[in-house]
This record gives structure tokens, C-alpha cells and sequence, in this order.
């Protein structure tokens, strides 16, 4: 095979075409690299299309009082304190920017009445902070850095002849390995999806961009792209995944009908006005109003249906507190008996808004449930109940490059990487997170590149990785490799899920060590050409990887925290705060140790109230005041 | 719940292919890509189908059920009758590269004919000012999701593979549209040269993209005819005409 094998040089190679990877695949160029952009489906096709409400961004049009720090503080809050503040303050200063950028390449966002970039409100944040385009704001997003992408090669061909000179697309490739020689990044091995041929890439540095792993768990709004690869292939390279215990749970994803469960209801819904209510028709979320948040939601209808009005003068209503309270306010209403039919709650958007306010704000959410239920959200209540939709944890990495931590020339931008979100991520500050890391990414990858020279790989090497995908269809009599990934949804749904336990937790490690076992001799039918089982074989490697880190992780937090809720650990502890869990492979087993936690420095600390740091914070931690 | 269900699936490569005959349980509320997904996982392992969000969004699992072509993820199984044989096929307009995949690469090439959007050159990053209502008439064909479906019917390529060479499509006539009425872009003409060099002439308006646009982007009505008629203002009206040779004049006096 490897006579006639495809290689590629260049200097810089994105892995994932999302939101993240265009952005450091744009920055590379402007750096005057050449740059490779590997998709997994087609160009523009990510899930970052799927993003909704809106990127946060402090620009302050739509309340002049936001400003960098109000956003920092909402975001550590929503994490729970368990961010790494470096990356936190870097996204709330310099998100404003990167949203202002995009309309130089074109972007259209919806307006104020001064003309300016409207800002909706959103769970967590304390002003309408989310920058959006109706509730397509992902696909704005996308379409502009595809369309920025585009525009570059345009200019590459007037001036070098060849569009494809500096920028170039690798569609529906999936990469199976990155190689390195010499302890640091060399390129990385894969096979075109189409026809299943082998392909190298040459590259000193390596950008990992490739999204979350929902489709590890049952329930999930994540497409099938979602399974984790990048974290498998940090892992199997030698860097460290932190904090892999934390996964969001957004509180409304669809329930019904089967073939649409899991799929996202946009928290748009309830920023606009969607009240949740249970099968009694009681207005719930006022019972599940945490004591850390209690001076900034509304305890009581009156003054919550008064906030949409005067936002100023009255507390926010419950229903947008940070996604992992509502989650875990729903799951208890279903426990107790007290769901719909289909096992959610109600969330009703129809008595407060006009019919053609929702159609002109929240225009896919209409069509999705008109078509796709068959439910007039103008005119009945959706059933929604919580779905996987987000990966705090990910690759451990330097905030200010994102270069991944114990890897020369590997870096990670977006939902891959860990410690933007801490234990929580807001809503609004995934579409933002990929614009500012995304450009430190590939800022850090051309840093990179410009003091180490090529790192030619060995045919050795190449030997190893082609062998590797040849595999599945040497063997004979082993498993298929759908019905394995069945079984591993399974486990992570009852074993992993929003509520945990140790015994289950424990079951979880067992169970996930077994499937592993066995998909070591998947069998596949078939040839290589564009063939999904031959694609499956690899994701649920990816897929079992982060199982098991996600486990390991989470048996070992003995502490309910945002994504993370143990049913015998019920409450947070301050003493964990302070501890991130960092996961490694040595080639057969995920071991997790703990690390601590980067201290805040004074500046930061002081831009909270201290009665509020109390709560999450030890006393010798606030007697020290932050580092200095 | 679940019952029986008759569907045709297209299987083969660009050098032969038949349609396939298959039964599958299908469960109430499933769609079309459902009932494909579960034919894969356990009958036919090597399937090919493209598809990504299911949720109608991504635009990735375009194919033709019964003839027409559609989104899998947004069509209803019960839409059919419950004897009915569901027929499922790649796009025609496409090369086949395997069962239900095409090769859509013709619409990449496409778009980078397209010139890009053009900012002011002395607007500052964060200095923009527009009005919701001037942002609109862009935002409509900003809302694509590029399935392909308009390109794929539109009669002028699908079954004249020598209009491909200079025909952009439905699908890039709206990207034209959108930056030609977008409120901020400098670039001139874009109207002619849609109609030079994109082919926007040869449309003749039977508005099948309209109908099949799964966004429900009005295709030839806001972007297609609109574009058209200023063209042939600019070419044809005898009052354009003489005014802008009075313009001339003014200009020279």
C-alpha cells in the first residue's frame, strides 16, 4: 500500500472544519503558512451549524453597563470556579473582536434599533450578551469562515496562480493517527472516507479541532461526527485530557417522537419567555433555585414575568439559571412522577409571545417541531427533557497558545480542549470560545512552526498507522461494530449519566473495559469504499477511550459540580474545587491523577464579591486573597 | 408500534447499480433517514448515506424518495401510504460515487467562482451600522443550508451536463443575490456578471428550486427575478436608456 501512498506537506494541518478549526486554519494563512483543513463530512457540513441562540461577546449594545469582566465573572460563576481563569479572561476580553471581525468577512447579524449588532439575553449571563442571526447563529458562523476560507483562496489564486497554494480542503478524510517522531508532532495518517485510500500528511504542527463526543451517550444532540476523536487522538499521542467527569446535559432537547430525541430546543426559547412547567401545571423551577443564586433569580411569577420588561429593576426568572441546574431541576420533576407522557416537562413559549414574534425569533424552532413533531409551538407547549450536548473536559492546554500540554506541535481550540468551561459552560460561549481560540490556536501553531523546522516521519511509523486501518478487514468472526456501540450508549446512559453513583460508576469501568476488549476484533462487512461500518470501527475506538476517561474521572470526583452530580457526594466541596482531574493513556489503560487547580490572581479575585467567592472557595484560599 | 415497511434502495458505484429491494420496521415519527440507518446497522453494514445533524440543518442527506428530491432527515415515513414501497436514489444531477452518495463537488467549484463579499475598505471592525430591515432581504439567502436540492433539480443541469460548465445554479444565483443586496458590500455588478458569467440567463423560471428548497428560500421569486429584471432594465428600458445618456450629457456639461 504504502508504494503508491498519498502524501501531503504542510506546515500546518487543522484537524475539524467547525468553528474553531476555520479560525485557526484563517489565521495560519494570515501568517503566511500552508495550511490543510481535514473534515470529517463535507466543507461547511460541521456542528457548529447546529449552533443556535447566538455567540457571547460583552459589546455592550444592548445594555451599555457589560463590559469584559461582567462576562468573566458570569463565566467562572457558570463553571462553577473550576475554570482556568487565563482562558476565561482571555475569551471575555477578546470576544468582542472576534464577533466584529466576522462582519468584516461578511456576516450578517441581526440589529439594534441604532443599526448595531442586537445582543438577546441568555441562561447565566447578566445582560443579553449573545450576538445572533435569528436561531441559525451557527450556520452564520460557519458559512462566514467557509466564505472567509473561500475568499482567501480567491486571493491565493489571483496572486500565486492556485487557489489551493496556501489553503487547502480535505473533504470527508478521517484522520487515524498522529505521528510523531522524535517526541514532537511530525503529521498525522488517515484514509479519504470515499475511497478508503491512505493518506499522510507531513506537518510540524498539529491543530485538533474536532468538536465534542456526545455520540458516546445514548440521548445526545450531537451528529455522528461527535465522537470524540480529537480526544482519542490528544490521548493516543501522549497529551492529557482534563476534567473529563464534566458533560453537559443541555436541559431541552426534543423527546418526542423517538426519531428525534436528543435533538437540541434552543435556550433561545426560554431567553425570549419560555416558561417550564410539569404535568400539574406548575411553574417548577422556582424550587430549584441554588443559595449561590439566590440575589439574582426571582423567586416568585410576578417579578420574573416583570424582568422581560424592565430588566433593571428585577431579578431573572429561574428558567435561565446555568444549563446544568435547569437539567438537573428536570430530571427530578421526571423522577417524581411528575413528567409528561413521553418523560419530559412542558416548556411553552405560545402565552407570551405573539405567534409571528416566534416565527420571526425563533424561525427553526418552528419548523423543526411543526415538521418533525408536528407541534405548532405558536399555539401548544413543546415536550423537552434533558440531551448530551457538551464536553467541558478536553485536551489540557496552554491558554494563551493552546498548545496541548506535553505535545511539541500539537494544539487544541474549541469543544476539544478543557478548561475554558470549568465545570459548566454557559450557553452563548461555545460560538465565542471558537472564535478566540480558534485564532490563538493557529496564531500558536504558526509561532510554532517558525522556530522548529520539518520533522520528516519515518516509514516505520507509516508502516504502523497503514496497518492499523487495514485491520478490521483482516479479521474475521468478531463483532459488529454498530451493535458494540449500542451496547456502549447503554453503559454511559444507566452508568454514566446527569446523576452518578460509585457502585455504577465502578460497573461503568468494568463494562467499558469489556467492549473495548472485544472491539479489538471488529470485523467489518464490505470494502473500503465509503463504507460506515469500516468508519464506525474507528469512532467507537474514539468512542471507548473517552468513555473510560469520563468514568475514571468521575468515580474519582467525590463532589457534585455543574456536569458532574454524584447522587452519594451530594454537595460541592471547596476543598475539590482546587483539584483538576487529568487523564493519560500509556497504550492499554486510561489512568486519571489529580492536579491543582491554577490559583486566581489578586486582579481577578477582586472582581468578585468576597461573600460570593465564600461559597465556592476555602477559608485559607480567601484569606490568601488570589496569587499575586 | 412498529410496523413493516417497503423501501427501494439504489445500490452500486459510478459503473453499475439496481435498485434493492428491503423490508424494516419502522416505529412511529421515524423518517426516512431512520429507517436507512437501521436497514445499515442491520442488514446492509457498507450502506453509503451521507448525513450529519438530523435535524434538518446541515443539509447533508439529500437524496430523491420517489423521484423527488429531498432532505432524508425531514421526510416523514408516514407522509407515505402504509402499502406504499418507498424508492430511495442518489441525487441525478451528480456523478454516484456509492449507493446513496454523490460526488457534489461541482458545487464547491462553483463557489469559488463566485467573487467574495467586499468590506468597506474604511469601515472599522465593530463601525458597521445597518437597519434589521436592509439586513433581512440578505439574511433570507444567508439561511441556506446547502443541500443541493435546488441544484440537483434545476432543469437546466439535470440532464444537460454540458450547461454545468456555465451555469452556477439556483443555489449560487441567492449567494449572488445575498451579496448584492447585502447593505455593506462594495463590490459593482455583481448583477451582470451574474448573467455574463454565471449564467443567470439561462433560468427560465419553472421555479422548481423554490419548491424543493427545504428552508423555504422564495429562490426565484426574491432573488432570481429580481436580479433579472434589473438586468434587462439596464439593457432594454428606453427611458434607462435615454436617461442614462442624458446622465452622460449632464455629466459633460
Amino acid at each position: 500500500m504504502s508504494s503508491s501512498l498519498e502524501r501531503h506537506k504542510y506546515d500546518v494541518l487543522v484537524i475539524g472544519a467547525g468553528g474553531a478549526g476555520l479560525r485557526a486554519a484563517v489565521e495560519a494563512r494570515e501568517a503566511g503558512l500552508k495550511v490543510a483543513i481535514i473534515c470529517k463530512s463535507l466543507f461547511g457540513k460541521a456542528h457548529t451549524v447546529m449552533a443556535e441562540g447566538g455567540a457571547a461577546a460583552s459589546m455592550g449594545n444592548a445594555n451599555s453597563n457589560d463590559n469584559w469582566q461582567v462576562h468573566f465573572r458570569d463565566t467562572m460563576r457558570g463553571g462553577k470556579f473550576l475554570n482556568h481563569y487565563r482562558m476565561a479572561e482571555l475569551h471575555a476580553k477578546e470576544s468582542p473582536d472576534r464577533i466584529w471581525e466576522l462582519e468584516t468577512w461578511g456576516a450578517l447579524f441581526d440589529r439594534t434599533k441604532e443599526g448595531k449588532i442586537s445582543q438577546r439575553n441568555f441562561g447565566g449571563h447578566e445582560y443579553p450578551r449573545l450576538a445572533h442571526v435569528g436561531d441559525r447563529t451557527g450556520l452564520e458562523l460557519i458559512r462566514t469562515m467557509q466564505q472567509r476560507i473561500v475568499a482567501l483562496q480567491q486571493k491565493d489564486a489571483r496572486d500565486h496562480g492556485n487557489a489551493e497554494s496556501f489553503i487547502k480542503v480535505f473533504a470527508e478524510l478521517t484522520i487515524t493517527d498522529i505521528l510523531k517522531e522524535n517526541g514532537k508532532v511530525a503529521g498525522a495518517y488517515g484514509y479519504y472516507r470515499e475511497t478508503g485510500a491512505d493518506v499522510l500528511f507531513e506537518a510540524p504542527a498539529v491543530v485538533i479541532a474536532t468538536g465534542g463526543v456526545g455520540k458516546t451517550f445514548k440521548i445526545t444532540s450531537n451528529s455522528w461526527e461527535g465522537t470524540g476523536d480529537g480526544h482519542a487522538l490528544a490521548l493516543k499521542a501522549g497529551a492529557n485530557l482534563k476534567d473529563m467527569e464534566f458533560l453537559q446535559f443541555h436541559p431541552t432537547g426534543m423527546v418526542w417522537p423517538p426519531s428525534v430525541r436528543g435533538i437540541l430546543v434552543t435556550e433561545s426559547v426560554r431567553g425570549e419567555g419560555g416558561i417550564l412547567t410539569n404535568s400539574l401545571g406548575e411553574r417548577f423551577m422556582f424550587k430549584y433555585i441554588p443559595d449561590v443564586f439566590k440575589d439574582k433569580y426571582a423567586d416568585n411569577e410576578e417579578e420574573a414575568d416583570r424582568w422581560y420588561t424592565d430588566q433593571d429593576n428585577n431579578r431573572r426568572p429561574p428558567e435561565l439559571l446555568p444549563r446544568d441546574e435547569v437539567a438537573r431541576a428536570i430530571n427530578s420533576e421526571v423522577k417524581a412522577g411528575r413528567g409528561t407522557e413521553h418523560g419530559g416537562v412542558f416548556l411553552d413559549v405560545s402565552k407570551r409571545i405573539s405567534a409571528e414574534i416566534i416565527k420571526k425569533r425563533l424561525p427553526s424552532m418552528w419548523h423543526q417541531f411543526y415538521e418533525l413533531a408536528g407541534v405548532d409551538i405558536t399555539k401548544e407547549a413543546m415536550e423537552v427533557g434533558p440531551t448530551c450536548h457538551y464536553v467541558m473536559g478536553g485536551v489540557d492546554v496552554e491558554p494563551d497558545n493552546a498548545a496541548a500540554i506535553g505535545v511539541p506541535g500539537l494544539f487544541a481550540a474549541g469543544e476539544v480542549a478543557g478548561g475554558m468551561h470549568g465545570s459548566n459552560r454557559l450557553g452563548g460561549n461555545s460560538l465565542s470560545d471558537l472564535l478566540v481560540f480558534g485564532r490563538r490556536a493557529g496564531m500558536g501553531a504558526a509561532e510554532y512552526v517558525k522556530s522548529n523546522g520539518d520533522n520528516p516521519v519515518s516509514q516505520s511509523t507509516i508502516d504502523a498507522a497503514s496497518a492499523r486501518i487495514e485491520a478490521p478487514f483482516k479479521r474475521s468472526g468478531g463483532e459488529n461494530p454498530y451493535a458494540l456501540h449500542q451496547e456502549l450508549q447503554e453503559v454511559t446512559h444507566n452508568l454514566v449519566g446527569i446523576i452518578r453513583t460509585k457502585s455504577e460508576l465502578d460497573e461503568a469501568i468494568v463494562k467499558i473495559a469489556d467492549i473495548r476488549r472485544r472491539s479489538a476484533n471488529v470485523t467489518v462487512a464490505g470494502d473500503r469504499k465509503f463504507n460506515p461500518g469500516f468508519h464506525l470501527a474507528f469512532d467507537l475506538d474514539n468512542m471507548l477511550l473517552v468513555a473510560e476517561s469520563t468514568a475514571k474521572s468521575a468515580v474519582l470526583r467525590e463532589e457534585s459540580r455543574g456536569g458532574h452530580t454524584r447522587d452519594d457526594f451530594p454537595g460541592m466541596n471547596s476543598q475539590w474545587r482546587q483539584v483538576n482531574h487529568i487523564a493519560s493513556f500509556d497504550g492499554v489503560q486510561v489512568t486519571v491523577q489529580k492536579k491543582a487547580l491554577p490559583v486566581l490572581p489578586k486582579e481577578l479575585f477582586d472582581l468578585f464579591d468576597p461573600h460570593e467567592l465564600e461559597k465556592y472557595m476555602t477559608p485559607e484560599e480567601m484569606s490568601k486573597g488570589g496569587s499575586i | 408500534m412498529a410496523r413493516k415497511l417497503k423501501l427501494r434502495i439504489w445500490r452500486g458505484d459510478s459503473t453499475s447499480g439496481a435498485l434493492k429491494d428491503v423490508t424494516v420496521d419502522v416505529n412511529d415519527g421515524e423518517v426516512v433517514l431512520d429507517v436507512i440507518h437501521r436497514v445499515q446497522a442491520e442488514q446492509m453494514g457498507d450502506l453509503a448515506v451521507r448525513w450529519n445533524c438530523k435535524a434538518g440543518k446541515c443539509g447533508s442527506c439529500s437524496m430523491e424518495i420517489n423521484g423527488k428530491p429531498r432532505l432524508a432527515c425531514m421526510t416523514q415515513c408516514a407522509s407515505f401510504g402504509e402499502e406504499e414501497t418507498i424508492t430511495v436514489t442518489p441525487l441525478r444531477a451528480f456523478p454516484v460515487i456509492k449507493d446513496l452518495v454523490t460526488d457534489v463537488s461541482f458545487n464547491y467549484k462553483k463557489a469559488m467562482e463566485i467573487p467574495a463579499y467586499e468590506h468597506p475598505k474604511d469601515l472599522a471592525p465593530g463601525e458597521a451600522r445597518m437597519e434589521q430591515v436592509d439586513v433581512e432581504r440578505s439574511q433570507e439567502f444567508r439561511k441556506c443550508i446547502e443541500c443541493f436540492l435546488c441544484q440537483d433539480v434545476c432543469h437546466v443541469v439535470r440532464d444537460h451536463e454540458e450547461n454545468k460548465k456555465s451555469f452556477a445554479g439556483p443555489r449560487f444565483f441567492i449567494r449572488i443575490a445575498e451579496l448584492d443586496m447585502h447593505p455593506l458590500d462594495t463590490l459593482r455588478n455583481r448583477k451582470k456578471t451574474a448573467q455574463e458569467e454565471h449564467g443567470l440567463g439561462m433560468c427560465n423560471i419553472t421555479k422548481c428550486c423554490t419548491e424543493v428548497c427545504p428552508e423555504h428560500i422564495r429562490i426565484t421569486d426574491n432573488a432570481i427575478i429580481p436580479m433579472k429584471e434589473r438586468v434587462a432594465d439596464q439593457k432594454y428600458d428606453p427611458v434607462r436608456w435615454l436617461g442614462s445618456k442624458i446622465r452622460k450629457r449632464e455629466g459633460i456639461l
